[in-house]
């Protein structure tokens, strides 16, 4: 295949990427706001994912940007050009849709053809980019099939073929992965990145699912209730969660309950820094990724961070240890290595690394601390 | 499933296909019986009754404009209620409910109801507009829209309408190329039904034809009933005939559609040799 990506790749070059934005776009439907003033500036040629839990609005970001629904405020500019009021077909962009959307009476060539053939490009030219476009996504030996006889992921992939070979401004992907198994979705996923790359396009990807938006994105945008909550590389976002909604929505976290005092937090006596060193003082709710607690050996001493292991759950090089301190449960993220020396009923004590941490004070933090 | 338990299930099903056939084709071949005996009690079996339909002006006339009015029926109904289903599937979902009532009402109101409600207009076309029998076509597709509406819509739901069109205006085309040469070139078999069934029922079509005084084929039959029983019976029996015609091709033409992907799926990558279907 990457033979065929590097023969591909001199004729698939597009134009460079566009700048896009979005600006304080609105949306409701039917008293219910999808989006409530979300603004987002996408370089050219970056791939920008928004994550989010179900109806947190970021399809109908992506749907405004295609125009398969009109904003009710707010505008979508793609390369300097205000394209609100535009209809779907006039805005020259590419989609993949979550379900399989290949026309079912047309081969994999004619269904990458039919963009080029709607934009009257010759019949010699249509052929040259249908089958370099194919060859791009390693499906030139398949251009004959049809959608029943290719499988998901490869409908998928010739989905991508059919959305890039219209050269479009932006790439919009809807959940492309969602409808494909486990295995199947990571590789596409590293092909999609790679195509992206290669073709140098400015990128939206929608996701719920937060391995896919951190592993493939240069951005991510986490969204909650209409607006993005946090926008950043997938580092920031994972290690430095603005928000207690993108910390407990992003990996996962322990809710540790403690008191916040002089710009720390104190969590069962460990003093941790906080993300938010100007908090106020008071009962708080930190929160402290697996990966920043380690086990160490109890001995006979009790203390409130002493517990007793009730399960592992074996992750491949990692293992997720669940440690039980009466009151509440904590996860530890170890390396297999160490977790399989530390059997379900083994008294340990944890030790939570100093790292930042965010603080909640929600209505559960309240009633916990 | 024991042996003999599938030996009765067979036995069952030939007694009921012998007892189906038997049903549709008893009367039939009474009526064929019928229209070949001579003139008088003795007399040797002939075809006269079945080669006068071909040298009667007026059943050819009117076998002709049955056949005008099915094509004209069938052209509308499609053009009018495709576009329209897909409209309310696509924009205004909660239409869905008030389309099917509407279309769904024709089958509720007694024809002669129709013809009452319709004679009027009719009357008022027929002085200031044209005289013609093709303007029961308007008439035929009020007629049609139940049978039509459920074959449509079987056809719609066995797609995924909203996702298609939308890949479709995401590739540049516009409405009339996502309706004619992206969703029903999928439904073609429901289109195909349909049609069909229009043809069917217009060519079967008596009531309206009479009370409004056009003469189509169910009215020229009847006619000529009064006077030659015999070439009477054999134009029904034609008329049977063409309807069975008609969808023995539909079958045959679904059959084919739907052989197209196995065969094709044993091929080993086609596109290697280049793309046959470019």
């Amino acid at each position: 295949m990457t033979t065929a990506v590097a023969a591909a790749g001199v004729g698939t070059a597009t134009r460079a990427g566009v700048e896009v934005r979005l600006e304080n776009l609105q949306r409701r439907y039917a008293g219910v706001t999808a989006l409530d003033g979300l603004s987002l500036t996408m370089a050219p040629g970056e791939l920008v994912a928004l994550l989010g839990p179900s109806g947190c609005g970021k399809t109908t970001a992506l749907r405004l940007v295609a125009g398969l629904e009109q904003a009710d405020s707010g505008r979508v500019v793609v390369g300097g050009e205000d394209v609100t009021g535009q209809p779907t077909n006039k805005r020259d962009v590419g989609m993949v849709f979550q379900a399989y959307s290949l026309f079912p009476h047309m081969t994999a060539w004619q269904n990458v053809a039919f963009g080029l053939q709607m934009r009257k490009v010759g019949a010699s030219q249509r052929r040259q980019r249908a089958g370099d476009m194919l060859d791009l996504v390693g499906l030139s030996g398949f251009a004959d099939r049809f959608a029943h006889q290719l499988s998901g992921g490869q409908q998928q992939r010739v989905a991508l073929a059919r959305a890039l070979a219209i050269q479009p401004k932006v790439l919009l992907l809807d959940e492309p992965l969602s409808a494909l198994d486990a295995k199947v979705r990571a590789r596409l996923r590293d092909e999609i990145r790679r195509v992206q790359l290669e073709v140098g396009i400015t990128t939206l990807f929608v996701t719920h699912d937060q391995e896919e938006a951190l592993a493939i994105a240069d951005r991510v945008g986490v969204m909650h209730s209409g607006r993005i909550e946090q926008l950043g590389p997938p580092t920031t976002i994972y290690s430095r969660p603005a928000t207690p909604f993108v910390a407990e929505f992003v990996g996962l976290t322990n809710r540790l309950p403690g008191v916040v005092h002089g710009g720390e937090v104190e969590v069962r006596g460990a003093r941790l820094p906080m993300v938010q060193p100007d908090a106020a003082d008071g009962p708080a709710v930190a929160l402290v990724r697996p990966e920043a607690v380690t086990l160490a050996s109890s001995g006979e001493a009790a203390g409130p961070l002493v517990g007793t292991i009730i399960a592992t759950a074996f992750l491949g090089a990692t293992s997720r240890v669940t440690v039980d301190l009466g009151d509440i449960t904590v996860l530890a993220q170890l390396p297999t290595a160490e977790a399989s020396a530390l059997p379900a009923g083994t008294r340990v004590r944890l030790v939570l690394r100093p790292d930042p941490v965010l603080i909640a004070r929600d209505e559960t933090s309240a009633s916990r601390a | 499933m024991t042996r003999a338990r599938r030996l009765r299930l067979q036995v069952f099903r030939v007694i009921v296909l012998v007892l189906g056939g038997a049903f549709f084709l008893v009367p039939i071949g009474a009526m064929f019986e019928f229209s070949t005996r001579g003139n008088h009690s003795g007399a040797p079996r002939t075809l006269q009754a079945w080669t006068t339909i071909v040298t009667y002006p007026d059943l050819v006339g009117a076998i002709r404009d049955s056949l005008g009015l099915a094509a004209i029926t069938s052209v509308a109904m499609v053009v009018l209620l495709l576009p329209t289903m897909i409209w309310v599937r696509l924009r205004l979902p909660r239409l869905k409910r008030t389309i099917e009532f509407l279309c769904l009402l024709p089958l509720t109101i007694p024809a002669i109801v129709l013809v009452v409600g319709l004679s009027p207009v009719y009357r008022w076309m027929a002085i200031n507009l044209v005289d013609t029998i093709f303007l029961l076509s308007f008439a035929y597709v009020i007629l049609v829209l139940p049978f039509a509406y459920r074959a449509l819509d079987a056809g719609l739901s066995a797609i995924d309408v909203k996702t298609l069109s939308e890949a479709a205006r995401s590739l540049g085309a516009g409405w009339g190329t996502v309706m004619f040469r992206v969703i029903a070139p999928n439904m073609s078999s429901a289109l195909l039904n349909a049609c069909l069934l229009s043809v069917a029922l217009v060519l079967g079509e008596f009531t309206f034809a009479n009370l409004l005084s056009y003469l189509n084929l169910q009215v020229e039959i009847f006619q000529l009933g009064l006077a030659n029983a015999g070439t009477s019976i054999a134009v029904s029996v034609a008329s049977l005939m063409f309807a069975f015609i008609l969808l023995v091709i539909l079958s045959f033409v679904g059959r084919a559609r739907a052989r197209v992907a196995p065969e094709r799926a044993g091929l080993p990558f086609p596109g290697a040799a280049g793309g046959g279907q470019r």
